[in-house]
């Protein structure tokens, strides 16, 4: 009754091609903003900002990553917890040798190197495809992962070999390192992830987007019709590695705060590409949906049993946990196999045309 | 110049200046090879007949040792006091699960998602994975465990053998995982040229629906390739658990076993079985002669671009069904 475009003409293309066409679309994202801006840092205590909110949009900038590589282009890949280190170490790297630039370029800029390394990895994906592409992206993970033990440069000769989070400042105020606040360590990480995943909003409506969208689709056809596959698919997986590496230089950065190489392992791999099968494959609503879920669900499963006064013991609540999450998994998949951005999907379309549903 | 030098001529001159030590590489190198592509067996019986892609078969083989190790100490506390009665009654039992899981499974994962994207199932089978790791836990717990290798008479023990102007060393358990595995292979192959049932599991693996047309239930034949791919996961348990311990570390070779199946094909089952030699004999050979190199621990990655390096040549690997894709 109250969600519906009854009404709201469009008198241009521009506004037709809006990103949010319809009125209450624009003023739902308006209040979900002024929440995550406003509402939560004020009024959040320390836990939700550390442990629940940071980790949760720093994997949802990850899984935008993956889902612009596998939703999107179709290019399945198990190297992502790879790629999200190469930005990590990138990032400390750059961030000790030129202390005096702002902390903030650096991550961003870490980006970088994680895209020259995906492209690097793309490149068997033009002559293999599918299952066997990401067995061949999972030599991207061993190998990079053993790089990051092996060469200590890559420390700066730490002794403990891991990345420890130096102090910087904006404006004067520590932004990372031991002495930032969860506040402004939340904001600045919300307000790369909103900028970023405006800017895959775009990519993905415009000219590139539809050429990634067409080599899922099927490859043959869409040489056929003039894209070039090559530069399409290493473009695909540069702006992956891009996302991923600025997620891994946040992750460590603004939320670890220090970092060795087994935090890059394949488990994270693994996790981030069910954030995205679960959320929705080719949905970047989906990637936040798919992320909460995944991340948030095993937090709460632990809150449970305490909440309830049936205190368990910690291994045993673990394993509880395994044992739910893997279930909902695959229940998830049989209730809706595209994902929870297909479920918001429907739901819209029954709010729409209620109470007459014919 | 050194470097061209170390990398093509003094690994070489090594292997020429120590022969049994090479000798030696290479039975390592056959027996995780071997191992290796009972895993990759297990994975493909499961992609052949269902088209999916297991993720879950590392976990399986880790489960099925687990089970085996568990009901055995069970049976032993609840006064079977013979070890060789128990061990053997712990075994049928675990076979037993082992069945229960593929049933279970056909039933509550591949049922509802038919005809859903490779992609979906695969998913699901990620989710089967953390769910077994759970019910393991809780079930057997966490510890390492010693698998009753003496209680089911697997032998112990090294045997020396005096050649080439040295000596070579054969553990007992490993020639027997070998020749295990060989009459595994030959009576899954037998089994599937030979029997109703293989036929039938053929017709599956060539298409679904001309399978479902000439009246095969795809859904028995499910049961029993996910219940023969479970038990080459017990019989990879038990013999990777005698040479080291049952731990849920053990999966980590599953992860291992991945560019055996690039490398072989997906849908090949001679393909496991080569591709798992190729690879077993190519880390050890690289490990050992060329790790020292480039610091230890190669072997890690090395065995994926060995597997990436035929990739460019056979994109569906060495025996895999040539891909043809029409527009």
């Amino acid at each position: 009754m109250f969600y519906r475009e009854a009404g709201q003409f469009k008198t241009s293309y521009a506004s037709d091609e809006a990103v949010f066409p319809i009125r209450q679309d624009k003023i739902g994202i308006i209040v979900i903003l002024l929440v995550a801006f406003v509402a939560i840092p004020l009024f959040g205590n320390g836990f939700l900002l550390q442990a629940v909110m940071i980790p949760f949009l720093i994997y949802t900038l990850a899984t935008i990553g993956l889902n612009l590589l596998t939703g999107y282009t179709g290019l399945l890949s198990l190297g992502t917890g790879a790629f999200m280190g190469v930005g990590a170490y990138a990032c400390y790297k750059l961030a000790t040798v030129f202390p005096e630039v702002n902390i903030l370029v650096w991550i961003l800029a870490s980006g970088f190197v994680a895209a020259a390394v995906g492209v690097f990895f793309g490149l068997p994906s033009l002559r293999i495809k599918g299952f066997y592409l990401a067995i061949a992206t999972l030599a991207a993970q061993f190998f990079l992962q053993w790089c990051f033990v092996r060469i200590p440069w890559l420390v700066n000769y730490n002794i403990s070999n891991a990345i420890e989070v130096p102090t910087r400042t904006l404006f004067g105020i520590a932004v990372v390192g031991p002495t930032a606040s969860p506040q402004v360590r939340y904001l600045i990480v919300l307000t790369i992830v909103v900028v970023m995943t405006w800017i895959a909003s775009n990519i993905v409506r415009g000219r590139i987007g539809r050429m990634w969208m067409a080599v899922r689709d099927m490859d043959i056809a869409a040489e056929l019709m003039g894209i070039r596959l090559l530069p399409t698919k290493l473009l695909a997986f540069a702006v992956s590695s891009f996302y991923c590496g600025v997620a891994g230089a946040m992750m460590v950065f603004l939320w670890y705060g220090g970092a060795e190489a087994d935090t890059f392992n394949i488990n994270q791999s693994f996790f981030v590409l069910s954030m995205v099968i679960i959320g929705g494959l080719g949905s970047l609503l989906g990637s936040y949906l798919g992320a909460a879920l995944i991340f948030i669900l095993p937090i709460l499963l632990r809150l449970v049993p305490a909440e309830l006064g049936m205190p368990l013991h910690p291994a045993t609540a673990e394993h509880l946990s395994f044992i739910i999450v893997g279930a909902l998994i695959i229940l998830f998949l049989i209730v809706e196999p595209h994902g929870l951005a297909r479920l918001w999907q429907l739901a819209k379309q029954k709010l729409r045309v209620w109470p007459y549903p014919y | 110049m050194s470097l061209l030098y170390k990398i093509f001529f003094t690994p070489f001159v090594q292997m020429a200046a120590a022969p049994d030590l090479l000798v030696q590489t290479l039975w390592e190198g056959l027996v995780a090879g071997v191992l290796y592509a009972l895993i990759a067996l297990g994975f493909v019986l499961i992609f052949k007949a269902s088209g999916v892609f297991n993720f879950a078969q590392g976990i399986m083989v880790v489960f099925g040792a687990l089970t085996l190790v568990g009901l055995y100490d069970l049976l032993t506390q609840y006064g079977l006091s013979i070890p060789a009665v128990a061990a053997f009654v712990a075994l049928g039992l675990t076979i037993a699960v082992m069945f229960l899981l593929a049933f279970g499974v056909e039933l509550m994962i591949l049922r509802p998602l038919v005809n859903q994207p490779d992609i979906i199932l695969f998913m699901a089978t990620f989710g089967l994975t953390y769910f077994l790791i759970g019910l393991g836990e809780l079930v057997f717990g966490g510890n390492p465990k010693i698998m009753i290798s003496e209680q089911l008479y697997l032998p112990r023990g090294a045997v020396d053998l005096k050649m080439l102007g040295g000596f070579v060393s054969l553990q007992k358990i490993d020639i027997a995982a070998a020749i295990i595995a060989s009459i595994m292979v030959a009576g899954l192959a037998v089994f599937f040229s030979k029997t109703r049932i293989g036929r039938a599991l053929r017709a599956v693996a060539d298409s679904h629906k001309a399978a479902l047309a000439v009246g095969i239930s795809l859904e028995q034949i499910w049961v029993i390739v996910w219940f023969t791919s479970g038990l080459v996961a017990l019989v990879t348990g038990i013999m990777w658990g005698a040479r080291s311990e049952v731990s849920f570390a053990l999966q980590i070779i599953a992860l291992r076993a991945l560019p055996v199946l690039i490398l072989g094909g997906f849908t090949s089952i001679p393909g496991a079985i080569v591709g798992g030699l190729i690879i077993g004999i190519g880390e050890k050979l690289g490990e050992f002669y060329w790790g020292p190199l480039l610091g230890s621990g190669i072997e890690s990655w090395l065995a994926y671009f060995i597997a990436l390096a035929f990739l460019l040549f056979r994109p569906q690997g060495l025996f895999g069904e040539k891909i043809i894709e029409r527009v």
